[in-house]
């Protein structure tokens, strides 16, 4: 992560929660776009974020979305205290999802976040631990 | 007379108490009260009339016409909206309504209904080309696209770039006098009954053309009385039934949903409500609705019969429309082969770009615009939260923008203004206590402590 940023945002996401989910990433776009952004890179940032933020609700017990803006470049960073991911090659893959029926019924859990995240961003790393978390870092060039 | 920065939604001065129902309602964030009334935003209102419909004191009022404006024209066309038919408790029949219209100083009727399936035509056939971007969101209302302008701007390529439907008709109108009676253009005045202030607006000030083909509007609410005496004076034998063309499907745009029962094709959603629109674009510029084709959005719950400036209240107004447009005829009334050869000579098509309007960046420089949002966030910790409007911004995060933006100061919130005035009267108590330095009884310095012995 960049340490020259102009700006920081952090959010306290829980897990679980699905009432708060997507405030966070709503937050963040606003923002994005009162900065002036072009369009999109706020789109980008935002379903990144949004991804990221729906991650830790889905799968973990809480985590921490943080984006910070930098000179010609958003990062993105969702670090979560959760089950970590088995297969990362698999968790990748377009459709595959660990999700419960609960959460698919409620529309969530379509195997399509993680490579949203990757899609939407310029630089992607994944970094998990079974048992103990994952750590998910994008960076975004404007 | 086409003004750039023109509004319909206007403030009456006298009657505005400076309470804050309209700043809070308002979807734009556009209003402020300074110096005990409220003050419209010019650029960032959308004449939506949520304000209108809100405001305890009616002190929000829509600009239309003066009937007078009839005069100025040799030849009068009057083209009221669909929503009009479910005005009336006793009148079921558009027929006789129409008629009652006519009689108030018009020479000829040309429903928007009918134009409603032209338009139905040509949006079926623009979003069955390829290539055009998912979903197409439609145009039709004034408020909604303005909306995209001002909040949306990524989304002004969804919108699907066909006039809408009062703009068809007028235009037909203009055809049909000018071919069956000789008259000019400049002879011919085109009238619209409006069910909205967005839709007067779209005719002062258009957005996709330079110019509307429409002369004047007048509000259902402003002709309401007069309509309904000219109604009741319509004689049975006075009906030849050539003014109701429009079939079930274009009268049906009146209300929310009749739109995409009309279009009758793909994937298509509904929604109406201002903030209803806000919540479905949200997800349309998250890519989350790419599976949707087309999207009928109206600013108003119900559509158009829940226009603001409406009689009739919306839900009996749209139950009666619905009923309405289920007796009349199911097919087009207008022939589809001769609008689609039109759809291919561009007819339809809007022939200006819609600009974006950038009102919610905090600067135009993006440095500038992350210094702006730091000093916002710090504003924002120090003002309640509670979102109060006491000091004329919508929240404390609209005050804290207003701040930044340099229209307001820290000291109109209340509370602030409050803590200042708590911490200056205990620096007061404690200057009071101080001595000159040649007084004081021994056991007192002259700063009021007690002197150690």
């Amino acid at each position: 992560m960049n340490k020259n940023f102009l700006l920081k945002m952090s959010f306290d996401i829980e897990g679980n929660n699905f009432n708060a989910a997507g405030a966070a990433s709503s937050e963040i776009k606003r923002k994005l776009k009162q900065i002036g952004l072009n369009s999109d890179v706020v789109r980008r940032a935002a379903v990144s974020a949004y991804e990221a933020e729906m991650n830790i609700v889905i799968h973990a017990y809480k985590g921490v979305l943080t984006v910070t803006v930098s000179p010609g470049e958003i990062n993105i960073l969702a670090e979560d205290e959760g089950p970590g991911i088995a297969d990362i090659e698999l968790a990748m893959k377009e459709g595959y999802s660990t999700a419960s029926d609960d959460v698919r019924e409620m529309g969530f859990g379509a195997g399509m976040g993680l490579p949203n995240m990757k899609k939407c961003s310029d630089k992607f790393e994944i970094k998990t631990e079974l048992g103990v978390g994952t750590k998910v870092s994008m960076t975004i060039y404007y | 007379m086409i003004e750039r920065n023109y509004h319909s939604v206007v403030l009456d001065r006298e009657k505005c108490k400076g309470c804050t129902n309209c700043i809070k309602n308002c979807p734009t964030e556009a209003i402020r009260v300074r110096d005990g009334k409220a003050k419209i935003l010019e650029d960032r209102c959308i004449d939506c009339g949520e304000c209108i419909r809100i405001c305890p004191q009616h002190a929000k009022l829509a600009k239309t016409d003066e009937l007078s404006i009839l005069n100025n024209f040799r030849y009068r066309v009057v083209i009221p909206a669909p929503s009009l038919y479910g005005q009336f408790k006793e009148y079921m029949n558009p027929e006789k309504i129409l008629m009652g219209l006519k009689k108030m100083g018009f020479d000829e009727v040309y429903e928007v209904a009918l134009a409603a399936e032209n338009v139905s035509i040509a949006v079926r056939r623009y979003l069955s080309e390829k290539n055009n971007p998912k979903p197409g969101i439609s145009s039709a209302c004034p408020a909604v696209v303005r909306l995209i302008q001002v909040r949306f701007p990524d989304l002004i390529k969804n919108i699907v770039p066909i006039k809408a439907p009062i703009e068809i008709a007028a235009k037909k109108a203009r055809e049909k006098i000018k071919k069956e009676k000789g008259f000019k253009d400049d002879e011919i005045g085109v009238f619209f009954i409006t069910p909205c202030p967005a839709k007067v607006t779209s005719i002062k000030s258009p957005v996709g053309a330079k110019t509307s083909f429409i002369n004047g509007a007048f509000s259902v609410s402003q002709i309401y009385g007069d309509l309904l005496k000219n109604i009741k004076s319509v004689k049975e034998s006075d009906l030849d039934g050539t003014l109701q063309k429009a079939s079930g499907l274009g009268v049906g745009w009146g209300r929310s949903g009749g739109e995409n029962k009309a279009l009758a094709m793909g994937n298509t959603l509904s929604v109406d409500g201002i903030h209803n629109v806000i919540e479905v674009l949200e997800e349309v510029e998250m890519g989350r609705l790419k599976d949707i084709d087309f999207i009928e959005a109206q600013a108003c719950i119900g559509g158009c019969v829940g226009g603001a400036l409406m009689v009739e209240k919306q839900v009996i107004a749209r139950t009666r429309l619905r009923k309405l447009s289920e007796t009349l005829a199911q097919n087009f009334a207008v022939d589809e082969y001769v609008v689609l050869k039109e759809y291919d000579n561009n007819y339809y098509f809007m022939t200006e770009k819609i600009e974006p309007k950038h009102v919610m960046k905090l600067d135009e420089d993006i440095a500038k615009a992350i210094e702006k949002m730091e000093l916002l966030e710090k504003t924002l910790e120090r003002l309640p939260g509670l979102d109060c409007g006491s000091c004329g911004s919508p929240n404390c995060r609209a005050l804290a923008e207003d701040i930044v933006r340099g229209i307001a100061s820290e000291n109109d919130c209340v509370f602030v203004l409050r803590e200042k005035v708590k911490e200056l009267a205990e620096e007061m108590l404690e200057l009071s206590k101080r001595l000159p330095p040649a007084m004081g009884d021994g056991d007192f310095n002259r700063k009021g402590e007690k002197n150690e012995t």
